[in-house]
């Protein structure tokens, strides 16, 4: 593996900077394995992999927010140690990030040199005329015309992507990360970017380029490196590979996992239509039908869409246009609603949005079902206790009692609490957002089993997930989202890893 | 199964239970300041004075048991004070022009309430923090209660009205009365209504709770409303028992009734906390006043001292819930 990064040709012989052997680890997972990457002077150098490969762990490794469990950094050949970003700035390596760290009510001269600003004939005062001046050359140096007394905010996100490149170039960058630079941009604003990006190439600028654009990637890319479950895979010129191929190396051949599923013969009656549905988070023209006994996958990339298209369905989104039909009749509210209704959302982020963690497993387990349970609205703490314990059984979750902490379970059992407090309200479409996250094997093929189970007694199942061997492997079908609408819908013959990929990347 | 188990996790109780310990811990904490005034001052135990502060003490229960429940959300009410002069002036009012004090009840708990469900408005419909929600109503109530009064003092309300302040029946006052009855009706709506078990959740995680299908915002209109209403019947409390309402009656409420909250075992950070701990709270601020008063000590010391037990009581809570985790 680690001849593989000299298998292909550079410009200049020496590395700009050169990462050998980087592996890190958080528990439970390899974020990178064994990684090795360099960047040549005056080149764009595409970063590809699937959410999870470890493109943000490298890219958080090379500017020194994450520090390598192993492994050696080489900048122009010479041996250099990065443990934290002030070392990877010293080196030039700048990253711009998806959500920009500008200040918003400061103008943006002084967000260029924000902490480094010039000081004044009084002391703690700023010298005006110089910090703007400076900001007037620094923007002039990208080409980028505009007054540097403006605040940030009257500012657009393309327009202050400008300022972030501006403020990396003062620092004097020399190797410029992007994340994603054009997910939030127009064609125009992409084209500027892009005439940009060849304008720092000109002066000898690196840009390491983290995308999910195959289109960019090829008009781009000077050299591809592709990762996948924290591995280097290949590192490539764009005139070698097509995409086919590329998406091949991106999704690797299928992991041998096997989830207990037994597909229906035929599916049940209709539970739930969502027709044309539009939402405040911008998803729109959305149009979803899930039936009683199917699991029905919902899959894109990370920011397609997906979790708006589950929080609009259950009511926690406003609905802008669209209607939702459950179980025969439309359903219009607030999750309270829903969740009346029958209809159970598993959120994505379960600590902060699916468990009240200091409260205890039975308080959480019965929170959903207190009206189901006590229909005269007097709460009986045995009896909610005895219900809590029944699930507690069921579910088979690992709690010394009722009363621990909720908190303080595992992930897999807190991801069973969640599930728990929706079987005792007794829901019939369950939404799942990426239900198997943090989770270990055992916990996962638990909760595969019984999501079987729910759905062979006639419930439903709406699930999200990155983990595309999941979907395939469990799901009737599913539908592909990107940029906030349905790219596709997938039958269960289709269902492959490459048909997701393929749909849910960016062509344009 | 056993991979997650983890044995070493040692149990915790329920938060049920820790309230229950809290609220044990508060009980001796009085207990004990009983003792000690016992010993120092002859007059401590006669039962005029004991008597007296449980009288002393239902007035800053009225108010902080409503407070409770906005506590137990993550919220806070800063205008109960405001309101009970509000509504005292004009339940006064109503009481003089009339000649009904049952319609002068009626409308200082009407006042209170509507006050509290304005707040309750501002903080869902509007979204503003609770805390600057009530802190303007505190303006504007205010504001409102000098213009209505105007400087003037309302005074001199029938005999039958005045005993609900200072009647006494079967030898007990009738405000105690009253304390033990809102004390069991609170009690009962946090822990045995699911309206309080919602209450709860809310406090804990707003988040997870809408997402867990509670009404959160209509739970916290409810909330608000009943912390009015509660501050409404404080006001005819006051009315009657002062006989008198003036502008100014409020001021010295809030801040008291916020400290019996806190020494009481509720976190500001919701979710924790019972009515009945609320209750010891206001007992304990009113036995330390009562013995400073009884000691002589000059009452220039008292904010000092309510301070320092309200920053003792929430230090040892949060030391005590930290080792049970």
């Amino acid at each position: 593996m680690s001849t593989a990064a000299s298998a292909i040709e550079p410009a200049s012989p020496v590395p700009l900077l050169e990462l050998r052997g980087i592996s890190k680890e958080f528990p439970g997972v390899k974020a990178l394995d064994d990684v090795c990457f360099a960047v040549f002077p005056g080149e764009v150098h595409m970063l590809l992999g699937e959410n999870g490969a470890g493109k943000s762990s490298l890219m958080k490794v090379l500017f020194g927010a994450y520090r390598a469990d192993a492994g050696e950094f080489y900048y122009k050949g010479e041996k250099v140690s990065i443990t934290s970003t002030a070392d990877a700035q010293k080196l030039g390596i700048a990253v711009i990030f998806q959500e920009f760290s500008l200040v918003p009510h400061l103008d943006i001269a002084q967000n260029i040199f924000f902490g480094r600003e010039p000081m004044g004939r009084i002391p703690g005062t700023i010298d005006r005329r110089k910090i703007l001046a400076d900001a007037r050359r620094v923007l002039d140096m990208i080409g980028f015309d505009i007054d540097p007394s403006t605040t940030v905010d009257k500012l657009g996100v393309a327009q202050q992507q400008m300022v972030e490149i501006a403020k990396a170039i003062s620092q004097n960058a020399r190797i410029l990360v992007m994340d994603e630079p054009t997910a939030a941009l127009s064609d125009r604003e992409t084209e500027l970017l892009f005439a940009l990006i060849a304008r720092l190439k000109a002066d000898g600028v690196s840009i390491v380029y983290i995308s999910h654009r195959m289109a960019e990637v090829f008009a781009l890319g000077d050299r591809i490196t592709v990762l996948r479950d924290g591995r280097r895979i290949d590192g490539v010129r764009p005139a070698d590979v097509t995409p086919d191929q590329l998406v091949r190396m991106m999704v690797g051949r299928n992991v041998d996992m096997t989830y207990p599923r037994n597909f229906a013969d035929k599916p049940g009656e209709m539970l739930l239509e969502v027709k044309g549905l539009a939402s405040s988070t911008g998803i729109s023209d959305i149009n979803i039908e899930v039936r009683r006994g199917e699991i029905v996958g919902l899959c894109g990339l990370v920011g397609s869409g997906r979790s708006e298209v589950a929080r609009a369905i259950f009511g926690a989104d406003a609905i802008t246009s669209g209607e939702i039909v459950f179980d025969g009749k439309p359903i219009i509210g607030e999750p309270d609603v829903a969740a009346r209704r029958g209809i159970a959302l598993i959120p994505e982020s379960r600590k902060s949005e699916g468990l009240a963690l200091l409260r205890s497993v039975g308080d959480n387990l019965v929170v959903s079902a207190l009206r189901k349970l006590f229909p005269r609205g007097l709460f009986d703490q045995r009896s909610a206790q005895r219900t809590s314990d029944g699930l507690i059984r069921q579910l088979r979750i690992a709690t010394p009692s009722a009363r621990q902490t909720v908190g303080l379970l595992s992930g897999g059992n807190q991801q069973k609490v969640v599930i728990g407090k929706w079987l005792a309200a007794g829901s019939k479409l369950f939404i799942f957002d990426e239900p198997t996250r943090g989770i270990d094997i055992g916990a996962k093929s638990e909760i595969f089993a019984l999501i079987d189970r729910l759905v062979a007694e006639g419930a439903a199942a709406l699930m999200i997930s990155s983990e595309q061997v999941e979907i395939c492997h469990v799901c009737d079908r599913a539908y592909v989202m990107r940029e906030g609408r349905i790219a596709g819908h997938l039958t269960r013959s289709e269902l492959t890893e490459e048909n997701i990929v393929r749909l849910g990347m960016h062509h344009a | 199964m056993t991979d997650i188990t983890k044995g070493a996790i040692a149990p915790t109780r329920s938060f049920l239970s820790q309230d229950a310990i809290q609220v044990f811990y508060r009980l001796l904490a009085a207990l004990l300041i009983c003792a000690v005034l016992a010993v120092l001052s002859d007059s401590f135990l006669s039962l005029g004075n004991v008597l007296n502060v449980l009288r002393q003490a239902s007035l800053t229960f009225f108010i902080a048991s409503g407070l409770t429940l906005v506590v137990l959300t993550a919220g806070l009410d800063l205008s109960v004070g405001a309101n009970v002069a509000l509504s005292a002036c004009i339940a006064g009012t109503v009481i003089h022009k009339t000649g009904s004090p049952a319609l002068g009840i009626l409308t200082g708990l009407a006042c209170g309430g509507i006050v509290g469900l304005l707040n309750g408005v501002m903080v869902t419909a509007l979204r503003i923090p609770s805390f600057i929600a009530t802190y303007g109503m505190l303006w504007v109530l205010n504001g409102l209660t000098y213009w209505y009064m105007a400087g003037e003092t309302l005074h001199g309300f029938p005999a039958g009205f005045r005993q609900i302040g200072s009647g006494y029946l079967f030898g007990l006052p009738i405000p105690v009365y009253l304390l033990l009855v809102f004390l069991g009706i609170g009690t009962l709506l946090a822990q045995r209504t699911i309206w309080g078990q919602e209450i709860y959740a809310i406090g804990a995680n707003p988040v997870a709770a809408r997402l867990s299908g509670i009404p959160v915002a209509r739970r916290l209109l409810l909330v608000y409303a009943v912390s009015g209403t509660m501050a409404g019947l404080a006001s005819i409390i006051f009315l009657s028992r002062l006989n008198s309402a003036e502008a100014d009656i409020g001021e010295s409420l809030t801040l008291p009734a916020i400290a019996a909250v806190l020494i009481g075992g509720t976190s500001l950070f919701g979710g924790v906390g019972t009515v009945f701990g609320t209750f010891i709270g206001a007992l304990i601020l009113t036995l330390v006043l009562n013995g400073m008063n009884l000691l002589a000590v000059s009452a220039n010391w008292q904010p000092l001292v309510t301070g320092i037990i309200v920053i003792l009581a929430v230090w040892l809570d949060m030391k005590t819930r930290r080792r049970a985790q």
